[in-house]
């Protein structure tokens, strides 16, 4: 307590002296000088203060060091804005106590200024300021209403692991009973007849016979198939999602659904050779990839 | 769960099973299973079913964590989403898993290429089955995909604020048909080589650049052994690669537009 360095004395006088309108030198002699800190306070001290005295102050009074006077930080900021009173009835009555016990307040104020403002804070001014105004908004967009939650772990996670596990159960079997078809290795010269694309792109192939290569080749799956289905959001401004609002969009969206699994089915089942049309129970399954599972020996044209 | 028949007269003779649960208990409480299971796992000793555990069984899990701590109800129910978005996911860690496998036995060079494949059904234990896992799998994942499409377009789940969740997930299906597509070619049969050249003849019919685009797919004018190795790396990188940046992108989004899509 007794080892205040030179600047922050000088510095807590400064700002001192500058409130209270007098020279520094007399803060600081004040502050520094003829108050020994060995001095008992003699006497009670009636009332330094006019009835503002730091919540510090009153348990502090009673005992006889100065010690005590040195408050925790929590209370040396409270006691801060008070200083003036004492230091103003100081100079005149100039008694042992008094300046003792200024002497502590000042120890006080100068323990909890150097924690407070930025070093480079102009003296005397008011360390906070308004930077800015915020509304009182969050970043992203929070709407929430109280809705009917419940715990990921377990109720989720048991649907989750169930679900999987029956997917894996599902692929195990089919790759015990189903093998994979591998025919003959690659030959550039023999071209097989039909030579059909995997199943997914076959809708495609089937439309490839119908239209013009630019409008099924390319038309139908950049421009529908890709664009399309990535604007959808954009395009359909209804924001009902109940089924009843949206008969429109239901109808549209089951027409390619329908409409694509039947040219998939077409392209699978029935086309064969030179990929005309054929009966499957009649010609044979032309489809390569269900070659080896497929129970009926109807074995096509391979 | 305690057997005590062995200490039903004095305390010495404890059964085998007795002496493997402590051990099995011992371990739970070492420091070293204290370390490896995070607050909350439910593996941990003294772990209790509570509602702070339940949250941290999710918090603390980097599997796990991918989920909210508190679904909504309804989204718990399997008819609503029928997992499908979920199963997707899961047939591409699958895929990724036989993939790998697949890998340590395959060479994609036009004259390796296909005994490698024929190799796996005679010289590779369990080759077999992984292949087959990987092929039907694949096939699943393209129509566990499209079904999850259906699913999210029928419930209206791309309305806003999910718009752009909406595009993300069609580049994912558009992803899944490439990944497909381009493990079609690698077993080197004529199935493989006739359905890579039909599917990629479609590409060539591209207004203006259409040739340009087939070459670059097959690096030449037709399916040649340079193309089995770029599809080869396609399949097993460059795809892959993209496509998890997209998931991760998807997923993230899922949490951060609400949560699953409410009820109808």
């Amino acid at each position: 307590m007794a080892e205040i360095p030179e600047s922050l004395l000088r510095r807590s006088a400064e700002a001192k002296a500058k409130a209270l309108g007098v020279p520094v030198e007399q803060v600081l002699a004040e502050m520094k000088g003829e108050a020994p800190p060995a001095a008992p306070a003699p006497a009670p001290e009636p009332a330094p203060v006019k009835g503002t005295p730091a919540p510090a102050e009153a348990p502090a009074e009673p005992e006889p060091t100065p010690e005590p006077a040195a408050p925790e930080p929590a209370a040396a900021a409270a006691a801060e804005p008070e200083p003036s009173p004492v230091t103003v009835a100081d100079p005149p009555s100039g008694g042992n106590g008094h300046s003792g016990n200024g002497a502590g307040r000042v120890a006080a104020s100068v323990s909890a200024r150097p924690v407070a403002p930025p070093a480079n804070a102009p003296e005397g001014v008011r360390t906070q300021r308004l930077l800015t105004v915020v509304k009182a908004r969050a970043i992203q967009n929070v709407k929430a209403e109280p809705t009917d939650k419940v715990n990921t772990w377990p109720h989720l996670m048991i649907a989750e692991f169930t679900a999987l596990l029956a997917m894996t159960a599902l692929l195990l079997i089919m790759s015990v009973v189903l093998q994979a078809p591998l025919l003959e290795p690659a030959n550039f010269n023999a071209t097989p007849n039909p030579s059909k694309a995997p199943w997914y792109f076959l809708g495609l192939q089937e439309l490839l016979s119908y239209f013009d290569p630019q409008i099924a080749g390319v038309t139908v799956p950049t421009v529908i198939g890709l664009i399309g289905f990535m604007m959808i959001p954009y395009v359909d401004r209804n924001p009902s999602t109940k089924p009843s609002d949206r008969k429109f969009a239901i109808m549209l969206y089951t027409i390619f659904l329908t409409g694509s699994a039947t040219l998939t089915i077409i392209g699978v089942l029935f086309r064969g050779q030179g990929f005309n049309f054929s009966y499957p129970w009649r010609d044979g399954i032309y489809f390569d990839d269900l070659k080896d599972w497929v129970p009926i020996g109807l074995g096509g044209g391979h | 769960m305690r057997k005590v028949s062995g200490v039903a007269d004095g305390n010495e003779k404890t059964g085998l099973k007795d002496r493997l649960t402590e051990a099995l208990e011992n371990l739970r409480g070492s420091q070293f299973m204290e370390s490896v299971l995070r607050p909350g796992s439910p593996f941990k000793k003294g772990y209790s079913d509570s509602p702070r555990n339940r949250s941290y069984v999710i918090m603390n899990n980097v599997l796990y964590h991918l989920h909210p701590v508190k679904v909504k109800r309804h989204g718990v129910k399997l008819s609503y989403t029928l997992c499908l978005g979920g199963l997707s996911f899961f047939l591409f860690i699958l895929l990724t898993i036989t993939g790998i496998f697949l890998m340590f036995y395959y060479a994609p060079t036009a004259d390796r290429a296909y005994a490698d494949v024929a190799a796996l059904s005679t010289n590779v234990a369990f080759g077999s089955l992984v292949r087959n896992m990987h092929r039907w799998g694949a096939h699943l994942m393209v129509l566990t995909v499209f079904l999850h499409m259906s699913r999210v377009f029928y419930h209206g789940a791309y309305k806003p604020p999910r718009e752009f969740n909406w595009v993300v997930g069609v580049i994912l299906l558009l992803l899944t048909l490439l990944l497909s597509f381009t493990g079609y070619l690698l077993p080197w049969d004529q199935l493989a080589l006739w359905a890579v050249t039909v599917g990629t003849n479609m590409a060539g019919f591209v207004p203006v650049f259409g040739n340009q685009v087939k070459f670059a797919l097959l690096a030449g004018a037709e399916v040649t052994a340079g193309t089995l190795l770029r599809w080869y790396v396609l399949h097993v990188l460059f795809f892959p690669f993209i496509i998890v940046i997209f998931m991760a992108v998807h997923f993230w989004r899922v949490r951060k537009d609400g949560g699953i899509s409410g009820p109808l």
